[in-house]
């Protein structure tokens, strides 16, 4: 079970109160690309909110955080931190701070 | 008696206003969708409860939101505006090519006979429709791949396509208006495109005879005389008698050639509204004195709209989406400001009153007469 910290924005526009909590099933690695696909499948109106629909590219002001590290620049492929993947930590998406 | 729901899109969110066909007691409904910028928000001809918004904003990009109730509910809808074939380059700023991208929908334009069709204006510049009450868009790709379009420059607020006109005679005729391309007629659905944009003269293009190139802030039309336009540029307000095919300049005694709305009376296709803006740096009225003008005689001659509105130090501008007539008689009028106010007329001008006044800055305004 991995569990997903949504932005306010998004949390309102999914219908969604606290943590998301995701199955990511399979032998392959938890990843933030499958992370973000089982987000999208659960919850449609999240598509291009977070990655751009067409590129998959994470849009320029959202940012992923685990276990105190910043992973917006890590490749989506590559896999979660243990204690993401064991549900011990949850995967934070935010908007990033900008302007005033 | 009859109502009148006037809707509203700005920087924080959507409001809609309600009222009685009086229009002298109103309701304020909102924010929805609070801290998104609302671009558009308007409904259908066909059925009034079926509203389309447009909701983007920097961090989580373009949302489109449909409400079947009137705006007491809502429904995210389809947000996927991919660019349909080869993705081809228009010029920047500073002339360089520079590939389409998209950034956001500026305007919705439901169908005036089926609520589940909406054509859609993006940044940058294309045409969108969806036949399935926003669910799934397609681009109409002439536009975009126009053999102009790697001539199209942005305007200050980006290459935005921002008016469209579905005409209420000719049922595969549209107009569409792009800063800073111009405006544009397709005679059969958007299957094919020309630029409308003779007798237009814009300062800063070096040949005023160009095909396209011109800054053109809005376009309105009356239906009872649908070849006929109503154009807000940046320079001068203009008219065409001939669905485009050629312009003419009415500004006559207005205090400024510049301005973002033009509206037409709902009850006389001869009387024209717009707010003069002072340009081209400061983007607020002359002598700080709010003031809608009013032409009765289809341009060339104004008249100063003011009582009720601030006629000293007022600095807001009126944006070109952000000004909207009602249907009823006689004509009501309705604007926001970049200041939040939303202004109401309900005696075709004469007076003014604010129906709400510390809004966001107001990005759109449409009204709606209901059974």
């Amino acid at each position: 079970m991995i569990r997903v910290v949504l932005p306010a924005h998004l949390k309102t526009l999914a219908h969604v109160t606290g943590e998301v909590r995701l199955e990511v099933a399979g032998p392959e690695p938890a990843t933030q690309r499958r992370v973000l696909d089982a987000i999208e499948a659960r919850y449609p109106m999240l598509l291009g909110t977070i990655r751009d629909r067409h590129s998959g590219k994470r849009r320029a002001f959202v940012r992923f955080y685990a276990c105190e590290e910043d992973l917006s620049h890590t490749a989506p492929d590559a896999p979660l931190p243990e204690r993401v993947v064991t549900g011990e930590e949850p995967l934070i998406i935010l908007g990033a701070m900008a302007g005033g | 008696m009859s109502g009148v729901r006037v809707l509203v899109g700005t920087r924080k969110g959507a409001f809609i206003l309600t009222s009685d066909g009086r229009r002298d007691a109103w309701t304020v409904d909102g924010p929805h969708f609070g801290g998104w910028e609302i671009f558009h928000l308007t409904g259908s001809p066909a059925d009034p409860d079926r509203l389309y918004a447009s909701q983007s904003g920097g961090w989580f990009g373009q949302l489109i939101q449909r409400s079947d109730d009137g705006g007491r509910s809502w429904s995210t809808v389809g947000n996927d505006f991919g660019y349909a074939g080869e993705v081809g380059e228009h010029l920047w700023y500073d002339g360089t090519p520079r590939p389409w991208e998209f950034k956001r929908i500026w305007h919705l334009e439901p169908s005036r006979h089926d609520p589940d069709v909406v054509y859609a204006g993006a940044e940058d510049a294309a045409l969108f429709v969806s036949h399935d009450g926003g669910q799934q868009w397609t681009e109409l790709t002439a536009l975009r791949t126009h053999s102009t379009g790697p001539l199209w420059q942005p305007g200050a607020g980006g290459l935005c396509l921002h008016t469209i006109i579905l005409d209420p005679v000719h049922s595969d005729r549209i107009y569409v208006a792009i800063s800073a391309a111009g405006a544009f007629r397709s005679d059969d659905a958007g299957a094919s495109w020309s630029p409308i944009n003779k007798g237009l003269r814009s300062g800063e293009i070096p040949d005023q005879d160009a095909e396209v190139g011109h800054c053109v802030h809005h376009i309105a039309q009356h239906p009872s005389r649908p070849d006929t336009l109503f154009m807000q540029k940046h320079w001068d307000v203009m008219r065409s008698d001939d669905a485009g095919e050629s312009w003419r300049e009415i500004s006559g005694d207005l205090p400024s050639d510049f301005g973002f709305p033009i509206a037409v009376d709902a009850n006389d296709p001869e009387t024209v509204y717009v707010v003069p803006i002072k340009s081209d740096s400061e983007h607020y009225p002359p002598e700080g004195k709010l003031r809608v003008y009013r032409s009765r005689t289809g341009g060339d001659e104004w008249e100063a709209l003011t009582h009720g509105l601030p006629q000293s130090h007022c600095y807001v501008n009126v944006l070109r989406d952000a000004m909207a007539v009602d249907t009823l008689d006689p004509c009501g009028i309705y604007f926001g400001t970049t200041g939040g106010q939303v202004y109401h007329s309900a005696d075709g001008g004469d007076t003014w009153a604010p129906i709400v006044r510390d809004l966001p800055a107001v990005l759109s305004v449409e009204a709606q007469v209901l059974p």
